[in-house]
Formats: structure tokens, sequence, C-alpha cells
């Protein structure tokens, strides 16, 4: 077994993306992404790898890209404002099917749309883990850079300033997520001139002696192929939902507290129970309408205005029993967030949504 | 009324098929461009380069958009079609993995200049061992006419109608003297495809260009001035004319950067 070290959530992921094959990173600072770039320049070239201190998140992007479909595993990141000025390159290569990773270190829970509906151009998704500490923050780097080669596609590892900064013992081991397909499609130089030189393009047309499928073909191609995964990829964890009357529903370090909250209330006798998004897309929606069948209050816990709540509304088993505890509460630096963030508010908004419909008293 | 000669034109004229028959093999097909269009010389070039330097089972082209966008499908060569004005980082990124590969971009003017300078200025500042290619006719020609930020003062676009004016439009960006000027440049040339003597004149330019890239010396760029006569407005065989009139006043061809940095 791998050692134990104490590692904050920055460097466990840059040495778990190591022991993930990854070897090329390109990122602009911003924090709380900025530990992230800074353990990735520091560590990988004594792994034999490349970081790159782009001069912008387009650049830094665009070279992970470019180090994806040379064959690398690759990987880039930011957070909020940084991951926007990503969104065209994201939706260029989940559609010309470059696997890439990008760490989102958001600095709150405000990025779940973009993460999860994205705003890039074009019929795509990008699968999205939300790790709740920092042993979940090391598998999910590992399994992200398998699903990214699984599925030729960017996904996005969405994390936060308390999973970026805190330091926890972890083990870092290499894991074995099953085959991947073949890398035959990867641009090494060696198709020159053999009348069979290879192309990465969104458009997909090919060479004119061995045409590609088209536009048309392509992108068609790539929704089925989301379709597959948005089946095939959900995970979600379910914390005392059986018979629970209050479900609560909350991702990330929030689903943390929330969990916390539910411990209290049960040793005093209220039925609460956690659900948790794994993977934000694809959206865990059977297992929560499941897990809320027999709730009488659906909760929904996030740091934002209403995000995920789009996506409880979708699938709860009693859309009226839906009420949105959360909200957007951001601490003044602006850089993480505010005291909604907080085991004894978030206790006391479950009991207030509770008395409301005679759930609590 | 004077007797005309019949023209046999049942098959092409002798030269014609010579030179059909001398392109190089790394050439899949025809390419889909207007009459008169220089890319398709440039294209043909740059190819020939890369045979000539024996570097074709390791190159990497990384292509950006434009009428040669449509070169991605003739060329037999592994390429990346990227985004608008982005082939500079996704260049940076392959040849970081793979050193030992001999990568090149291809972007006009409008993907360069105008969509990603940020992108070709900071990979020549890093020094990346990389070569971009610049077919720069003055005009956004897959869009049909427009303006971009190489246009030359007085030309008429559909976006400058009386003809571009600083008052109005700014001044136009010679990127490659912008380039020259950076450290971590290596070699910096600007040639043309106007004249047969600028087209061999230009391929010595790339083969330098190439060479330094594979000597690891850093950063180089061939700015290439093709005609546009569809986009210039111009009659197809005007071409030439109109490019060493107009543009090369403003882009004077030969080297502009020369050094090496070991």
């Amino acid at each position: 077994m791998a050692e134990l070290q104490l590692l904050d959530g920055c460097t466990a992921a840059t040495e778990a993306a190591i022991a993930a094959g990854c070897r090329f990173f390109a990122g602009y600072p911003m924090s709380p992404f900025t530990g992230l770039l800074e353990s990735m320049s520091r560590r990988l070239p004594q792994a034999g790898g490349i970081c790159i201190n782009a001069e912008s998140e387009i650049e830094g992007v665009n070279m992970a890209l470019g180090a994806a479909a040379a064959g690398a595993r690759a990987a880039t990141g930011s957070c909020g404002q940084g991951i926007a000025l990503m969104q065209e390159a994201i939706a260029e290569m989940a559609l010309n099917e470059t696997p890439v990773v990008v760490f989102n270190m958001a600095r709150n829970q405000q990025d779940y749309f973009q993460c999860t509906r994205g705003g890039g151009w074009g019929d795509y998704r990008t699968i999205t883990l939300a790790p709740k500490d920092v042993p979940e923050l090391v598998e999910h780097t590992q399994r992200l850079f398998w699903l990214a080669e699984r599925y030729r596609a960017p996904v996005i590892l969405y994390g936060d300033p308390i999973l970026a900064q805190t330091q926890v013992g972890v083990r870092i081991e290499p894991r074995d997520y099953g085959p991947l397909p073949s890398r035959d499609w990867i641009l090494d130089g060696s198709g020159g001139g053999t009348g069979k030189s290879r192309q990465v393009w969104t458009w997909a047309m090919g060479k004119v002696t061995n045409p590609g499928p088209g536009p048309d073909g392509q992108w068609r191609a790539i929704a089925e192929k989301f379709d597959a995964v948005a089946q095939a990829e959900q995970q979600s964890e379910s914390y005392l939902v059986d018979e629970a009357e209050i479900v609560i529903v909350a991702f990330g370090t929030a689903a943390l507290f929330v969990t916390h909250v539910v411990d209290e209330l049960r040793s005093e006798g209220i039925r609460a129970g956690v659900f948790r998004p794994i993977t934000l897309w694809p959206f865990p929606g059977p297992a929560l309408r499941e897990a809320t069948r027999n709730a009488r209050m659906v909760l929904v816990y996030e740091l934002n205005a209403g995000q995920m709540l789009d996506d409880v509304r979708q699938w709860a088993y009693d859309r009226d029993a839906i009420r949105f505890i959360g909200g957007v509460s951001i601490h003044t630096s602006g850089l993480t967030y505010g005291p909604l963030l907080d085991a004894r508010v978030i206790r006391q908004r479950v009991l207030d949504a509770g008395a409301e419909t005679g759930v609590t008293t | 009324m004077t007797e005309l000669p019949v023209v046999d034109t049942s098959s092409p004229p002798a030269e014609a098929t010579l030179a059909a028959r001398s392109h190089p093999d790394l050439i899949l097909g025809e390419h889909g461009l207007c009459p008169g269009c220089g890319e398709p010389v440039a294209l043909r070039l740059l190819l020939e380069v890369l045979q000539d330097l024996d570097v074709v089972s390791r190159a990497i082209g990384v292509v950006g958009h434009g009428c040669y966008g449509s070169f991605v499908q003739i060329m037999d060569v592994d390429v990346l079609q990227c985004l608008h004005g982005r082939a500079p980082s996704c260049a940076t990124g392959i040849k970081r993995v793979r050193p030992g590969s001999v990568v090149f971009t291809l972007q006009g003017d409008g993907d360069m200049v105008n969509e990603g300078l940020q992108e070709v200025l900071h990979t020549a500042a890093r020094g990346e061992n990389v070569t971009c290619v610049l077919l720069n006719n003055g005009v956004f020609g897959d869009t049909g006419g427009q303006q971009t930020a190489t246009t030359v003062l007085g030309q008429r676009t559909k976006t400058s109608l009386q003809g571009r004016d600083a008052s109005t439009h700014g001044y136009p960006i010679a990127i490659a003297d912008l380039v020259a000027a950076l450290s971590g440049v290596a070699y910096v040339a600007r040639g043309a495809v106007s004249t047969p003597a600028a087209v061999m004149h230009t391929k010595k330019l790339l083969r330098s260009a190439f060479e330094h890239q594979l000597a690891g010396e850093g950063f180089s760029l061939v700015e290439i001035l093709t005609m546009c006569p569809t986009g210039w407005f111009v009659p197809a065989g005007d071409g030439p004319g109109y490019l060493e009139q107009s543009m090369e006043a403003e882009y004077p061809l030969g080297e502009l950067a020369l050094r090496s940095r070991s």
C-alpha cells in the first residue's frame, strides 16, 4: 500500500494526475486554481512531463488540446471566468474528440451551469465530477484521465477553495479502471506520405482519398456518444435516505456539511437523509428519483442561486416537495464561500423548511 | 471576317499536363479554390519543402480557418484543424510532447493577425521550436472579401468600400516585422507567390525556416503574400500585378530575422 501523505488538495490532485499518466499541463494563474498550477509546474518536470505557465487561459487550453492530439495525457484548469474563456476550446475538444482533463478549482458553487451545460457551441456535454473531500479528489482525478481517454472527450473536475487548500492524509497509487480504446487516431506525424495521414478535425471531412463522416455524421455520432455516457457514468451517494422524510440534495464540499447536519438531526429523531450527485453531468436522475420516493420534503442546498435545482426539479419523485435552502454566499474577498456554508445555518434552514410543512416542529 | 484558329480542347496543353504530373506526392487531390488564388501555390511549396527535407513522416500540421482550411483534405500529412487563431498554441502543445516531430502552422492573415495575434506573439516570444506559415492576402477571402488587420491603406473591401482609411479603420499590422523584433525568434522572412522568381525565392525561405526548427534554434515564421483576385475584386490574371503594386510596398520581401540562439 502506498504511504500516507499529508497533502493539500492541489498537491494531491497533482500527484494523482501524475499517477494517472498526466504528462502535460498548461494553465494561467487564478485563485484558488493557482495552487494547482504551482504544484504542477514543480512536480511535472520531475516526472518527465511538461508544465507551461500559459499567457492566457485560451492559450493554455489550446496547448492542452494540441498535446492531447499528439497523444499525451494532458490537462488544464482555472476557475469561473477563466473556465469561461476556455469554453470555445472545451466544445471544440468535445467535437473533435481530444481527451483533456479540465480542473475547475472554483471559488464557489456558481459554476454548476458552466460545468454541466457548457458555454460552447454544439451538441456536447462534459462529464463533471464533484469530489466531497481530498481523498475523493484523488480518486476522481485518476478516474477523469481514464474517462477522458475512454470517451475521447474533455472532462471536468469541479473543486473548490476548501478542497484546494485543506491538507488531508491521502494515499496515491495507480488505479486500473479497465481497458481503453485504441490510440491509433493520435497525431504523431507517421501518417505523412502514406496516403493514410491522420486528421483531428471537428468537421471530420477526412482526406479526399479517405473521406470522413463529415459534420453531419460526426456530430450525430458525438451526440449518440454522450447519450451513451449519460446512461453509463452516473454516480451518486445516498445517505440515510431510506424512509427519510427529508432528503437534502447537495454536492461537493457542501454535501459534507449537510451530512454533518443530518447526523445531528437523526440523533434528535428527525428522519433526514442526504442525496449527493457525484457526477454533476451525467446527473444521477433515476437514483435521485428513487432516493426521494418516500420523502415528504426534498431540500436543495447549494452555494448559488439555484442551479442544480433545475436538475432536481427534473428528477425528484415529487416536484411539489422541493424547497430551495441554498443561496449565493460569497466571502468579502470574492475568492471563497460566504457565511451560508455553515452547519448551524444549514440546520436552521432545514428546520425552518420542515416546520413550514409540519415535518419538523 | 477573320477566321479564328480552332483550338483542340479535348485534352490539356502539354505544359499543363507536365505541371500536373510533377505535383508533389503529398498532394492527394485538386484544391477547390478560385482561379488565380495564391494559396495552393504556397501549399505546394510547403509540402515540397517537407519532402525535400525528408521530414514527411514526422511532420504535424496545425491548420487554421480560411480558404486554405480545405487543404486539410488534400495534404498527405498528419493534421490538426484547430480553432480560429489558436494554431500556434496547439502547435506548442504538440511540439512540447513530441520534440522529435516537425511542427508547422498554416494560417491566414485573418487567422493569425486578427483572431490569433496574441497566440503568435507569445509563441514567438517563448521561442517555441515551431514554424508558423502565414498566407497573407490582406482580406477575408473565405467570407467574401472583408477587411483584415493586414488590409493595406486604400484597399477596397466589403467593409471598407471607399478603401481602407487610417482615420476610420486604423493601420495595417506588419506581423512579420513585429515578430522579428522579439527575442526567442530564430528566423522570420516574407515571400510572395506572384511571379516564378518570387515562388522559387519563397521556397528557399520556407526551407530555411524548417532548417532552423530542425536545428532546434527556436521560433520561425514565414509570411507569404498570396493573390486573392476574388477578394480584391480584380480579374484573376491581374492578381500578381495587384499584389506587387499594393501589398509589396507595405510588406517588403526578404529575410527579417536570422539568428541562432546557441
